[in-house]
């Protein structure tokens, strides 16, 4: 099966079809990481270059993993202490480094953007990680692929995102990815976390959270990006809490269960509960399980074959 | 691609008779089922490995452990295809480690996938052995690799092919030699 995108650039426009592939594939290559030996030779001989040019822990050792559990050589660059501290454009240093003859490049970067304008001058696979507010395809991919394993399907489901939508990567990405897959979105949080005109994407806006609880079969908490604090915003943290945040009472009233995930890192007692976080209906570890594996699975679908 | 129908090489009783005698070659070499796991290549390996435990455990009234392989992560050929073979899961549900193992496929040809297999075979543990059972051995070997166990030895030419129909996966019990239609 090959797919008809060349390169990740984000979820917008990924036909389904594509989208399923990756998702299939993934539950074959997790089987992988249970192995005594967690490494298969299908990329042997293929070079990934790794540009961080934001922090990360989670995507960036998850790729890591993906990429040698698969036997690619990688290298890795963060942009501290790196020659873009001399001065040196982003288009400079990648074709720099792409005349050291590269596969792909799996790049985060704090503008939206950043990864499609490489796409056009590099010769190789170009994977987004992560590019500003714009998309952040292979989280959102992970997200799917743990709530069909938790659901087993997800045309028709109910699945809302609560939190600063205008300021996630993930949200869009989730939003492409879910319409495409058939199931039905609605965003939820404070009205200065909502980006005007969202609805024209396909999803439902709803600010009451009771409300967007009754609606869900799954939910995608969003993390409160502290470092946002401060800026008018949300008037405090305790607000934030009190109105969006997922508390145990909350979801027991409902008397249903809902599937409950979050991208991390957690900010515990603010967006979530610790209890709801590390409830039985909380598929957050399989999320990070199943983000080396879907990794994995896009690498081999764009880097396989000739 | 337009294949024509050659030669009709078993139909649903040739094949059944063939998957008994396999069974019952794999317990006189093993000398009974001590130990033994059996593991069979998707697609066609994977139904055929399940018939022979069936067959096994009808006769000597055991269980015998089975699992199944995908070799698609370990072929030699992915880098050179255009067409991605899709990669499906490796389920083997039992420790390998001192185990003696029976790789089964339908069709041997060049051998490749088999040397995939034991490649993967390997990152699972360190069985005490490992021998291969085919249905059918068309020849062209590529590799320095012999089946312990062969239902039918057909000699082929390199235009031909060799078609196993399994009744889980194509409706029918049969096995064709097909010669592709210039």
């Amino acid at each position: 099966m090959n797919l008809s995108i060349k390169h990740l650039l984000g979820l917008e426009g990924v036909p389904r079809d594509d989208i399923s592939a990756i998702l299939d594939t993934a539950f074959s290559f997790r089987e992988v990481l249970e192995r005594p030996i967690k490494r298969v030779p299908t990329l042997q001989g293929k070079t990934i270059v790794n540009l961080f040019f934001e922090n990360s822990t989670r995507t960036r050792i998850s790729f890591e993993l993906a990429e040698k559990r698969l036997s690619a050589d990688t290298v890795n660059f963060s942009s501290t202490g790196s020659s873009l501290a001399k001065g040196e454009s982003l288009k400079d240093t990648v074709r720099n480094l792409f005349a050291m003859k590269m596969d792909a490049v799996v790049m985060r970067h704090g503008s939206p953007g950043s990864v499609k304008l490489l796409s056009q001058f590099v010769d190789a696979v170009v994977i987004n990680a992560g590019d500003g507010t714009h998309e952040h395809p292979t989280q959102a991919l992970l997200d799917m692929m743990s709530l069909q394993e938790k659901v087993g399907s997800l045309e028709g489901l109910n699945v809302a995102i609560i939190g600063d939508i205008c300021h996630s990567r993930v949200a869009r990405s989730n939003i492409f990815g879910l319409l495409t897959m058939g199931a039905n979105v609605a965003l939820c949080g404070p009205p200065t976390f909502m980006p005007v005109g969202i609805e024209s994407l396909g999803v439902k806006v709803i600010y009451d959270l009771d409300e967007v609880l009754t609606f869900a079969d799954a939910i995608n908490v969003l993390r409160i990006q502290r470092e946002r604090q401060g800026k008018g915003m949300i008037p405090s943290l305790r607000e934030y809490r009190a109105v969006f945040g997922i508390t145990r009472e909350r979801l027991d009233k409902l008397h249903k269960t809902i599937t409950i995930m979050h991208p991390g890192p957690i900010n515990r007692g603010v967006e979530i509960d610790s209890e709801v976080a590390d409830s039985e209906h909380s598929i957050i570890l399989h999320q990070v399980l199943n983000g080396v594996a879907v990794r994995m699975a896009v690498l081999f679908l764009l880097l396989g074959g000739k | 691609m337009e294949f024509r129908i050659k030669a009709r090489l078993a139909d649903e009783q040739g094949l059944i008779r063939t998957i008994t005698r396999l069974a019952h070659e794999i317990l006189e070499k093993c000398k009974g089922t001590e130990n033994i796991g059996i593991i069979g290549i998707r697609t066609r390996g994977d139904y055929l490995a399940k018939r022979l435990v069936h067959k096994i455990e009808e006769i000597e009234q055991v269980t015998i452990p089975v699992g199944v392989l995908d070799v698609v992560m370990y072929r030699d050929d992915v880098r050179m295809t255009t067409k991605l073979p899709s990669v499906e899961v490796t389920n083997i549900p039992f420790n390998v480690d001192g185990k003696i193992l029976i790789l089964v496929d339908d069709v041997i040809y060049t051998g490749r996938t088999i040397r995939a297999a034991l490649d993967a075979l390997m990152d699972f543990g360190r069985p005490s052995m490992i021998q291969l059972a085919v249905l059918v051995d068309r020849g062209h070997r590529e590799l320095p690799i012999k089946p312990d166990y062969v239902g039918k030895n057909i000699p082929t030419s390199i235009g031909e092919e060799v078609r196993v129909l399994m009744k889980e996966i194509d409706g029918k019990d049969e096995i064709l030699l097909v010669e592709e239609q210039k």
